[in-house]
């Protein structure tokens, strides 16, 4: 799950530091994650896990790093957690 | 008697009072002459209204957003561009006080605010980055204990007559655009100002929104340890949205007041008949009425969301600081335009105890301070995930 949410990043992101090179824990806006992009980053992962993000886990939270991510589509994924 | 009303201290809202009867003095000077309103800020220092969002034990007084608002559109019905200092420096203290009072140095800076009512300005756009506040091409430079900065601000409000200025920039040199700081520059002896640019235009005129080229040096301790991004997303954008909408009710609130003076007068004139403005005047109260309630429901989204950092952080409540912008704006200037055709050439002319002109001029600035074609752009773009809340009770 990590490597495709790093592809999405790469795809989707526009960030100022390489998503490749990118620690799990790293903080995605610190590494240029822009509102707009933070966006298109959410579409891409509803579009390629084939979930919803629910209204409350539309926070910067939830996008904050690549493992934050990871844990949010895990809940909404609890078989495959 | 007296002694008992001696040990009551004063309300905000009676110090205020005295400030708008002395800024609706100079109001249309300040206008006609694009002059800083000094009575006015002479005014607040005196009546000690800058350092009130201030937490107590720092000599404030733990003023909270909603009664900061009342005053903003107290103001803004005396003297708008009296009112628009007040509120940035409101939304800068906010700034401080939410974000900065982890470390040392700014927690005696808020002392200092609170007990020398120091007047804060904000430096945040910058030429070339297109009017996006959340980017910086400058950078604080740090070398050992001392950092210095050059900005050239196409914008920095009444920054010559400032105490201070909190200035963004980027954390550091090879940072990205959006990596940022905000840093806190002592008038005096942090920085220096010289003009680019001048301040002449429709409305706002005493704001004196010159542009500057700032040249700062300082202590790192000086930096405030959060990132921008996070001061911008869970204070800046709200609480400027929130103080700039409540003191266009101000404005909104006075030119209707003048129109229903103008109304009443005719009714006076011919007892038994409804004056022609007297059906405008029942729209505009209503479209008032309207506004009254989308900034009311501003402030108390924000005051809910204020105690969890997760909820500020949330793309609901930006759609929601958004949304009250544009509206606002949209209504203040929709409101004066009743209030012109109701007073009719009284209010168009600029002499008379109905005239509205400035009132308009004043609440035009609205749509284009923070573009609303910006901020639609942003939140459709955040609407392409965030459902729209279709209760009636949250």
């Amino acid at each position: 799950m990590l490597n495709e949410i790093r592809q999405i990043l790469v795809r989707v992101g526009n960030l100022a530091t390489p998503a490749e090179s990118l620690a799990e824990e790293a903080d995605l806006y610190d590494a240029g994650l822009t509102s707009f992009a933070s966006v298109q980053l959410m579409l891409a992962l509803e579009e390629v896990f084939d979930i919803e993000f629910p209204e409350h886990m539309l926070t910067r939270r939830t996008f904050a790093s690549i493992g934050a991510i990871a844990r949010s589509i895990g809940e909404l994924t609890p078989h495959e957690a | 008697m007296a002694a008992v009303e001696q040990l009551t201290p004063e309300s905000t809202v009676q110090r205020m009072r005295r400030v708008a009867e002395i800024a609706a003095r100079h109001a249309g000077e300040v206008d006609r002459d694009a002059r800083f309103p000094r009575e006015t800020v002479n005014a607040l220092k005196q009546n000690r209204l800058l350092g009130l969002a201030v937490p107590a034990k720092l000599g404030g007084e733990d003023t909270g957003i909603a009664e900061i608002a009342d005053l903003c559109g107290m103001l803004g019905q005396a003297c708008a561009s009296s009112a628009m200092v007040f509120a940035m420096h409101q939304i800068k203290l906010q700034s401080l006080v939410s974000h900065g009072l982890t470390a040392e140095w700014h927690r005696n800076f808020a002392r200092e605010v609170a007990a020398r009512q120091l007047l804060l300005a904000s430096s945040t756009t910058e030429a070339g980055i297109g009017g996006d506040l959340r980017n910086s091409i400058c950078a604080v430079e740090v070398d050992g204990e001392r950092f210095a900065l050059v900005k050239d601000a196409p914008v920095i409000s009444y920054g010559s007559e400032a105490d201070a200025i909190l200035a963004t920039a980027r954390r550091a040199p090879d940072a990205p655009s959006g990596d940022q700081v905000l840093v806190v520059l002592r008038a005096g002896q942090d920085f220096t100002l010289e003009q680019t640019n001048g301040w002449d235009t429709l409305g706002m005129r005493g704001t004196c929104s010159q542009g500057f080229k700032l040249s700062a040096q300082g202590h790192v301790d000086q930096i405030i340890p959060k990132p921008f991004s996070e001061i911008a997303a869970q204070s800046m954008l709200a609480t400027s949205h929130i103080f700039w909408s409540s003191l266009w009710f101000g404005i909104a609130a006075d030119a209707m007041a003048r129109a229903q003076a103008f109304v009443r007068a005719a009714a006076k004139r011919q007892p038994g008949n409804l004056p022609p403005g007297a059906l405008r005047l029942a729209e505009a109260t209503a479209k008032l009425n309207d506004m009254k309630s989308t900034v009311k429901t501003g402030i108390s989204r924000y005051e809910t969301a204020r105690k969890s950092e997760n909820e500020l952080s949330s793309i609901g409540f930006a759609v929601a600081m958004n949304n009250l912008k544009v509206s606002a704006s949209t209504m203040a200037a929709e409101i004066i335009q009743l209030a012109l055709l109701i007073t009719g050439i009284s209010g168009y002319k600029n002499d008379t105890p109905y005239s509205v002109g400035r009132h308009l001029r004043d609440a035009l600035s609205a749509m284009v301070m923070i573009s609303n074609d910006r901020i639609l752009a942003n939140t459709s773009n955040l609407l392409l995930v965030s459902r729209f809340d279709t209760s009636l009770l949250g």
